[in-house]
């Protein structure tokens, strides 16, 4: 870990400005701390923004506004969002373990970096870690890798699962600027894809700070966070849906899929929650749904697999969610 | 006093169960058991606190997989705060030692053999300090183009590794079987990965090198670190008390221990050297991956009378270590037609040695599986096949097998599991969304022996010590060995206090290859005869008349306590064992039996392991509690290799592209079901002193080979591609 | 403010870089936390901060004024151990023993969660996941690695000890 100065952001604007100024903010460290460690992250200032008054969760316009602060264990143990977003508790609980959750926030996680092997191995070309170095992942190993929305820059996957199901329950990220101002982002927007500007994550920009995240009113139906990976637990998502899905007199009345494992970002098509709202639910609409999400999709060798998975999981889920048998 | 007692023949006498303490195999729990739980066992690098002055050090490893390092630039960290110095010495060693070596590995850390290697030490005051250093610090290469890093690589050349066995007319006898297997097997690298990563403290004193280390063969290692940095192993002192765990990567002295030894002469200072996790990967050991052709030739029957085992492996250029895979195959089975045949490639990836069970672990799936798919053919119950193939005598030596309870863990592990003998046809079973099925397989592994010394001194208080330099890598050598000495003295376990993990005490056998308990165990043994003979000439009666319990001696109507007997003096005597003739006289193993129950998601791939049990015979139980827990350790192990863990090297530099804990999957709590393991009474005269055999390996070899077998019945795929991840199912699995 | 560990103050004034774990280890003396992986991926060096179980690696110890740290030494003594370690110890629930306070300090964290009321990835219902099946005990205590592989006999000893406290 290189040397750092490290101090405590009192505002929220204070902690803007130091980002603005090239500071990186830590809430609860867990992966800002291990890229640290190797040296993949450098900060030269770290701010540390816990003691700022962003740890609760609170109604707002018929939803709840989570504070960026929130830790995951925190928020999948709210009454409200088991009761009312379970999708999103079911989706925090798949992800790492109750120590980790413990420490990540909410904040934190939807900034959460790849696990592109590449991308963690300092010492081989990476555009995410050094823009114009090359992508090792290509034509390397590649089997956690996209298969949506890639270039030919970077091949990374964005690792979360609070964000899927933040994305198919359609949240929005609140982030304020140096000069007290907010702005609000819709998840699905947040993350970006890669392009041939791989080290941009996200759509966060220096001298801003995630505050909350802001969940719409409860959408009911169905809730599903499904999570397939190489080992019960304590594993990356290969593949990962969440879906919300409501049921009106045999057809779907609502329908919001997104998905992990997939892309750069949690990956969320129109066209597929479009196509399965009005209809009646069948095999084949399901069938219908999975080729249009991945009319697109392209392997890279070792990942090939997840087009076929993506396919069968997504007939699971929404078997599951309309009440068709497995 | 030191006796010696040479293992040339089965020892019949059977003295354990002659004494009358009733405790040697006893489900006891572990007398270091108190410490582990309260955090007051000290492991290597924990000895730091304790040495004032101490600096750290951090590994540099090289970033090619072949060539030079033509600059390693200090006035690059120089001025970096804390920094001290950077170490890059022709002592140092580029890799570990393989087990039982004894000398030091291959040295010359500047030549680049495999992406990974070490090549200097940054030493600094702080570990912060060091690891950022360690980072920074500017390297240049020579790199030699297009190294060889992948066996799959065509100009991959492969040699046999050792004479081959060729009996009969295999290609014949498979033209002639009823039913024959012909298939290739496939599995992926495998670490160790102790949940202690390798640390080492070296304190020079200008005479004697004082190392706290991480190791599994002190008497070994003493020596390889002596060699490697050319001084006499008498001026090396080497204390392991607590291991955190070894399963082969601490079997040879590694490079952060000869590292910090050298910067600690070098520097005049204690150093400390803690490999980080992604070095424990990158240059320690390796289970080689292994490419394995089965071929199995029965007659209508099912009796096997063909055999081919032929297996590919790799490992560094000078290694003198090929993965064993064929092991097992030597004697499991019977076939008076066989090829077996080992072949090596020399490719530049980390080093190649033992990881636990080192060549049953991946022959035994390998062939179990295969063996499933005869029982298919053959339309025989995969029991009754294994049943109908246990040989009279060692298929290609003419020696008999020592004592084989196969046949009694088959049949009771069958019966303990449920086994449905009924006929086996894929897809049968479903449940939801998880198709279920079963599987079964055999277990075997050698049974190995090594010489070893200890120290058993009764002390005229009537209580008791056991010394050597022998390790307790969780094994349960602080329990066993104590419960001997309890036994054959007459002594509460209590009163027994085991000292190990130093080489202040004499060297015993070290732990690896799983003859640790029996062959420390039967030195400990020989020590008690000893202190017997003395405590009889004390008593005036003759060794065969003594009964020792509970602190007295018994002889006739005489009984004595210890202590008056002793009259407050201590008897002290050293018990040596060695191996002798016996390993060539019998062929003799451990065995046991896997039976399985998997769930596979019929959507995509995941599968469950729902009920394991295991029945093993292992010779005598020394401890029940902790022989159980090592063949449930094995099964674990087990289901990683059937499911989950694979080391990726890129096929352009053979760097391990998942060098860590997150990547490279062990299998977690919820992987695991309830396991279920069984201890088939046994006794074997030819298996040591003790009659008892290993243990800590047993319970692997084999296991993944169950739930790969499990895993086709659930769902009628079989990938023969180890680990069975969720990918390899998908294709074959029905549609949904 | 200090940082309370087991109940002792300390002020932590040294580089920045230093984790918690480290803390405990090099500047406590507070060996019992052990350093598995570094990276958060083993739970070795699992201690409860505020009561909750927290990877001490992947934290900072100069973040952590005014903070309660409980660590594996606070529990019971080799002599007078805890009913956890007592249990460990009965159903052999370690063998090298070295994520073995990891695993207790989880395991004590885990009841306290339970007994919250807080849900898992294996809870059927999340608003009332209901008692600790082994099932549960298992999923939850997956952030705990255990190269030994004695996760049976660590789900046997939580379960004793759960079952002793109903």
């Amino acid at each position: 870990m290189r040397a750092f100065t490290y101090s405590r952001a009192e505002a929220v604007t204070h902690a803007a400005e130091q980002t603005r100024d090239g500071a990186r903010l830590i809430a609860g460290g867990t992966n800002l701390l291990d890229l640290m460690k190797l040296e993949i992250e450098r900060p030269d200032e770290l701010v540390d923004i816990n003691r700022l008054e962003l740890g609760t969760i609170d109604e707002q316009d018929g939803g709840l506004r989570i504070g960026a602060l929130v830790t995951n264990s925190a928020c999948a143990a709210d009454e409200r969002i088991r009761r009312d977003y379970p999708v999103l508790a079911r989706a925090i609980l798949a992800g790492a373990t109750f120590q980790l959750r413990n420490k990540a926030t909410t904040g934190g996680n939807l900034c959460q970096r790849t696990r592109c092997y590449y991308f963690y191995n300092r010492d081989q070309p990476c555009n995410k870690r050094e823009p114009g170095s090359g992508c090792s992942a290509l034509g390397g190993f590649n089997r956690i890798h996209a298969i949506l929305g890639a270039s030919e820059s970077c091949i990374a996957t964005y690792p979360g699962d609070m964000a899927v199901a933040l994305a198919a329950l359609d949240a929005k990220v609140e982030i304020a600027a140096v000069d007290g101002s907010i702005r609000s982002v819709p998840v699905r927007a947040f993350h970006r894809l890669p392009g041939d500007t791989p080290e941009r994550d996200n759509v966060l920009e220096p001298g801003e700070v995630i505050t909350a995240v802001v969940l719409p009113s409860p959408a009911g139906g169905a809730q599903l966070y499904r999570k397939v990976r190489d080992r019960a637990s304590y594993a990356f998502a290969l593949v990962s849906i969440a879906c919300v899905l409501g049921m009106e007199d045999g057809r779907i009345s609502h329908a919001s899929l997104a998905f992990g494992g997939l892309a750069h970002k949690p990956w969320h098509d129109e066209r597929v929650d479009a196509l399965l709202l009005g209809r009646e639910p069948s095999d084949a609409l399901f069938d219908e749904a999975a080729d249009v999400l991945l009319a697109d999709a392209r392997g890279y060798g070792a990942n090939d697999f997840k087009i076929p998975m993506t396919k069968r999981v997504l007939k699971a889920v929404l078997r599951e969610a309309t009440g068709e048998n497995a | 006093m030191t006796r010696s007692l040479t293992m040339d023949e089965p020892d019949e006498r059977n003295r354990l169960d002659a004494m009358a303490q009733g405790v040697i195999g006893k489900p006891l729990d572990r007398p270091e058991g108190p410490l582990k739980v309260s955090g007051s066992a000290t492991y290597a690098a924990e000895y730091r606190y304790k040495i004032p002055g101490c600096v750290e050090g951090v590994l540099v490893t090289a970033t090619i997989a072949r060539g030079e390092v033509t600059l390693l630039d200090e006035s690059s960290v120089r001025d970096l705060p804390g920094f001290i110095a950077v170490i890059s010495d022709e002592r140092m060693i580029a890799r570990p030692a393989q087990g039982g070596a004894g000398e030091s590995p291959v040295r010359k850390v500047r030549e680049v053999q495999y992406y990974g290697q070490p090549i200097a030490l940054v030493v600094a005051e702080t570990f912060e300090q060091a690891r950022h250093a360690a980072k920074h610090l500017k390297v240049e290469y020579r790199e030699e183009p297009d190294a060889l890093v992948d066996p799959a690589d065509e100009r991959a050349t492969f040699e046999p590794f050792e004479d081959p066995t060729i009996q009969g007319d295999l290609e014949g006898s498979m033209r002639q079987a009823a039913h024959a297997v012909d298939v290739i097997y496939t599995t992926e690298g495998h670490n160790s990965a102790a949940m202690e990563p390798h640390a080492s403290i070296a304190q020079w004193d200008g005479e004697t090198l004082t190392l706290y280390s991480s190791l599994q063969m002190l008497r070994f290692n003493r020596k390889e670190l002596a060699d490697a940095l050319g001084i006499e192993p008498e001026k090396v002192h080497l204390l392991s008390p607590y291991v955190g765990g070894g399963f082969g990567s601490k079997l040879g002295i590694s490079p952060e221990g000869v590292a910090a030894a050298v910067a600690a002469i070098r520097l005049g200072r204690p150093v400390r050297v803690v490999m980080l996790r992604q070095q424990v990967f990158q240059c320690v050991m390796r289970r080689s991956e292994t490419r394995q052709r089965l071929r199995l030739a029965a007659d209508a029957e099912g009796r096997l009378i063909g055999f081919g085992h032929e297996a590919w492996v790799s490992n560094l250029p000078e290694e003198e270590f090929a993965e064993p895979v064929l092991q097992a195959s030597e004697f499991l089975y019977p076939g008076e037609n066989r090829v077996l045949d080992l072949q090596l490639a020399r490719v530049h990836r980390v080093t190649a040695g033992s990881v636990r069970a080192p060549g049953e672990a991946v022959g035994m799936q390998a062939l179990e599986a295969a063996m499933d798919e005869l029982a298919e053919a053959s339309g025989i119950d995969p029991v009754e096949l294994r049943l109908r193939n246990i040989p009279e005598r060692h298929p290609s030596e003419d020696i008999p097998y020592s004592s084989r309870k196969l046949e009694e863990c088959l049949r009771s592990g069958a019966e303990r599991f449920g086994w449905d003998k009924g006929p086996r046809r894929p897809c049968q079973r479903r449940e939801g969304e998880w198709w279920i099925g079963s599987g079964m397989a055999t277990a075997t592994r050698v049974h190995n022996l090594n010489e070893a010394h200890a120290r058993v001194t009764l002390r005229g208080d009537g209580t008791a010590e056991v010394a050597s330099d022998m390790t307790d890598i969780g094994t349960g050598t602080y329990a066993v060995l104590g419960q001997i000495a309890a036994e054959m003295l007459g002594l509460d376990p209590a009163a027994v206090d085991v000292k190990l993990g130093d080489t202040a005490f004499p060297p015993g056998s070290g732990s690896g290859g799983s003859w640790g308990a029996s062959s420390t165990g039967s030195a400990v043994f020989e020590a008690c005869e000893g202190i017997r003979e003395e405590l009889a000439r004390k008593l005036g009666c003759a060794e065969a008349g003594l009964t020792l319990k509970d602190g007295h001696a018994v002889s006739g109507n005489r009984k004595v306590p210890l202590a008056d007997l002793l009259e407050g003096r201590d008897v002290e005597e050293i018990g040596h064992f060695k191996p002798g003739k016996i390993a060539e006289a019998f062929a003799a193993a451990m065995y046991g039996a896997f039976f399985t129950e998997v769930a596979v998601n019929a959507y995509s791939g995941e599968v469950r392991i729902r009920r394991f049990t295991g029945a093993f015979s292992l010779g005598r139980v020394l401890n029940e509690k902790t022989a159980t827990s090592q063949c449930m350790g094995g099964m674990v192990w087990g289901i990683g290799s059937a499911l989950t863990e694979d080391l990726v090297f890129d096929p352009r530099d053979g760097h391990i592209v998942n060098p860590d804990l997150a990547e490279y999957h062990l299998p977690v709590n919820l992987d695991v079901p309830h396991l279920d393991v069984l201890l088939v009474e046994e006794r074997d005269p030819a298996g040591s002193p003790l009659q008892s055999k290993g243990v800590g390996e047993l319970g692997i070899c084999g296991a993944a080979g169950a739930i790969a077998n499990a895993i086709y019945n659930a769902c009628g795929v079989r990938p023969r591609s180890f680990p069975i991840t969720p990918d390899k199912l998908l294709p074959g699995l029905p549609e949904v | 403010m200090p940082l309370t560990i087991n109940g002792t103050d300390h002020d932590f004034t040294g580089d920045p870089r230093t984790t918690l774990l480290d803390f405990l280890r090099e500047d406590c003396g507070l060996t019992g936390t052990k350093k598995g992986c570094d990276h958060g991926q083993c739970g070795a060096c699992t201690v409860l901060v505020n009561g909750q179980r927290i990877n001490s690696c992947l934290t900072l110890a100069v973040m952590h004024e005014g903070d309660e740290v409980t660590t594996i030494e606070d529990f019971g003594t080799a002599e007078e151990l805890h009913p956890l370690q007592a249990a460990f110890v009965r159903h052999d629930g370690y063998q090298c023993g070295y994520c073995t306070p990891g695993q207790i300090c989880s395991a004590k964290a885990m009841l306290d969660e339970a007994a919250s009321g807080w849900a898992s990835f294996v809870s059927e219902d999340l608003s009332a996941p209901g008692r600790l099946t082994p099932e549960e005990i298992r999923e939850r205590m997956s952030g705990n690695l255990c190269r030994c592989g004695a996760y049976s006999n660590i789900v046997d000893a939580i379960t004793e000890v759960l079952e002793a406290g109903r």
